[in-house]
């Protein structure tokens, strides 16, 4: 018997759950892996003009993860459209574009220049940049209800393609944040973003990353980011994309019991390009064996017994 | 670039924590160009988590090896490897060095680990009879390498130590700029690997004499292939988004190797 992998993501539909995170994938891969076997491809945030990043060292490994501060390092949204969209297929995976913005008309105008793209299946919000709040930086737009809340309304009214809201992990009850973005209109919720993190050199006594601190991927966050999407998944209705650590399909499957609609792979592809591909497979199988017709049947279908 | 499972061929120890390991992968043997490198997976595990990267020492038939020092926990398992065990690596990653037409003179500097890329250039340079004239330079005694290896490639030896346990006493760079102060011909080029600061002191010296020099750059990295953007550095830009003279290319896809009057040395 043949599982169903295909997964709606509000209008969105995609031929299986598995997607690549945003700024772990590029067309590079292309020369690794059969890029068609993926779900979607999320490009690396863009911001509307560009932006330098931070200085080095950017990457710091750490037990079972990986610490990073890039800044979001990109080359604007023109050079996006220009020379970075042509190089990603057109096909059965969904390109999905990860954007992120200072302020909230620097948001539309990217949502309506990308609205024109036929090949923009879905548009990523990426809330975890600084909340720019009279003039001060206070904390990351993720971490405020009202600020998500208003640029994904913001978002939602200058563009039709379906929206995914990316949360950040550093809050009191992710759940909130995660109501906040469903009720602006966003069309699924993407938990999580990496956790703040740190690591120091004790000889030379500095700080692993440039930016001294910076954020933690990989396996060490799988358990916490999982328990955060069983969080969201029981107060939103809208449909849940699990993210953080995981490596395989075990992991992915984990992170649909609990409540994912979909998986995003991160770290992972760092580790092995073909991570994502093989978890396809991988749940492809596990459906199969367990006589699950639909991957969808999966979402939210862990077994906690009588309450 | 391919993502390859190679067989160990050997794993030997050159004393003082540095190893050389063996593998057979006729692709990388076809294919790795001097200056590129490999990224090495150091256990199916997750932790270690990532990928090292090594520059090609040598390749061999139907194989190449790899020169490393153990320097943490991936270095650790990878000299625990035996023979007949199984590799995980992509490559070859990055640009190569950009080797000198006709048949000239080149220089080629070595601190410490950094003769790694530089001996598989040598021996490049060698078949393409290029005259060379190779500078190791490393703490003491115990981390000079591959002394041997640069004379069988037909290349000019000289050694120099910090403590003087061999060679000259002093720093590789000294040598550097004795070679180029005399009023011989002038190398057509200096190839360069090891700690940022001796490549900055080779820069420097290439500037002086005005010749063209080439570095081997190092940087903490996560995916080699430049998606991530975690192995910047930064490179002499008047248009960059910094707009201080400054943008960062990634040291593993614009590099590891660069012109060093392209690097902005800090």
């Amino acid at each position: 018997m043949k599982t169903d992998m295909t997964v709606k993501i509000g209008t969105l539909k995609l031929k299986n759950p598995v997607m690549v995170a945003s700024g772990t994938f590029g067309a590079e891969y292309r020369k690794l892996i059969d890029v068609g076997s993926l779900g979607a491809i999320v490009t690396k945030t863009i911001t509307l003009k560009g932006r330098a990043g931070n200085p080095p060292p950017r990457v710091a490994e750490t037990s079972s993860g990986m610490l990073n501060s890039i800044g979001l390092e990109n080359r604007g949204l023109d050079d996006f459209i220009r020379n970075k969209l042509p190089l990603f297929p057109s096909g059965k995976t969904a390109l999905i574009v990860s954007i992120a913005g200072d302020k909230e008309t620097e948001f539309i105008q990217m949502a309506e220049e990308l609205n024109k793209i036929k090949k923009v299946a879905a548009i990523e919000i990426n809330l975890s940049c600084p909340n720019v709040k009279h003039g001060a930086r206070e904390g990351l737009v993720a971490q405020d209800e009202e600020a998500s809340y208003n640029i994904v309304r913001a978002v939602r009214a200058s563009t039709k393609l379906p929206l995914v809201a990316k949360l950040t992990p550093n809050v009191t009850d992710i759940a909130r944040v995660a109501v906040a973005v469903e009720k602006a209109g966003a069309d699924a919720v993407l938990a999580v973003n990496t956790f703040a993190a740190m690591a120091v050199d004790i000889d030379t006594k500095k700080p692993k990353l440039g930016n001294v601190t910076g954020g933690l991927s990989g396996p060490a966050i799988k358990p916490i980011a999982l328990k955060m999407v069983w969080d969201i998944y029981n107060k939103v209705d809208i449909p849940v994309i699990g993210a953080g650590g995981i490596m395989n399909y075990c992991d992915a499957a984990e992170f649909m019991l609990c409540g994912a609609s979909a998986i995003q792979v991160g770290t992972a592809t760092f580790v092995n390009p073909n991570t994502a591909c093989e978890i396809a497979a991988g749940i492809g199988k596990y459906c199969a064996e367990n006589g699950v017709k639909k991957v969808s049947e999966l979402v939210g279908n862990i077994n906690i017994g009588a309450l | 670039m391919k993502q390859i499972y190679a067989k160990i061929l050997k794993n030997e120890n050159l004393g003082n924590g540095f190893r050389r390991i063996g593998i057979a992968a006729p692709y990388l043997a076809k294919n790795a160009k001097p200056g590129q490198f490999v990224e090495l997976r150091c256990s199916g595990e997750t932790d270690p988590l990532l990928r090292r990267p090594f520059g090609v020492h040598r390749v061999t038939k139907g194989g190449i090896e790899l020169l490393y020092e153990i320097v943490g926990r991936g270095t650790e398992i990878i000299a625990r490897k035996k023979p007949g065990e199984i590799l995980d690596l992509i490559g070859p990653l990055g640009t190569g060095f950009v080797l000198p037409s006709g048949k000239p003179t080149a220089i080629l500097v070595a601190g410490g680990n950094g003769v790694a890329p530089i001996l598989f250039l040598s021996e490049v340079l060698a078949k393409k009879k290029v005259k060379q004239h190779v500078l190791i330079g490393g703490r003491s005694k115990s981390h000079i390498l591959c002394e041997k290896d640069f004379k069988r490639c037909g290349a000019r030896v000289s050694v120099t130590t910090e403590d003087g346990s061999k060679g000259h006493k002093g720093l590789v760079t000294h040598i550097l700029k004795e070679l180029l102060a005399d009023n011989g011909p002038k190398p057509a080029a200096i190839y360069a690997c090891g700690p940022t600061g001796m490549l900055k002191a080779v820069a420097n010296i290439a500037r002086t004499h005005r010749v063209s020099c080439q570095v081997s750059l190092e940087e903490k990295m996560a995916c080699g292939v430049g998606v991530c953007l975690g192995c910047p550095v930064k490179v002499k830009r008047g248009h960059g988004l910094c707009g201080t003279g400054y943008e960062y290319k990634m040291v593993c896809k614009d590099g590891p190797v660069f012109d060093s009057e392209e690097i902005y040395w800090e």
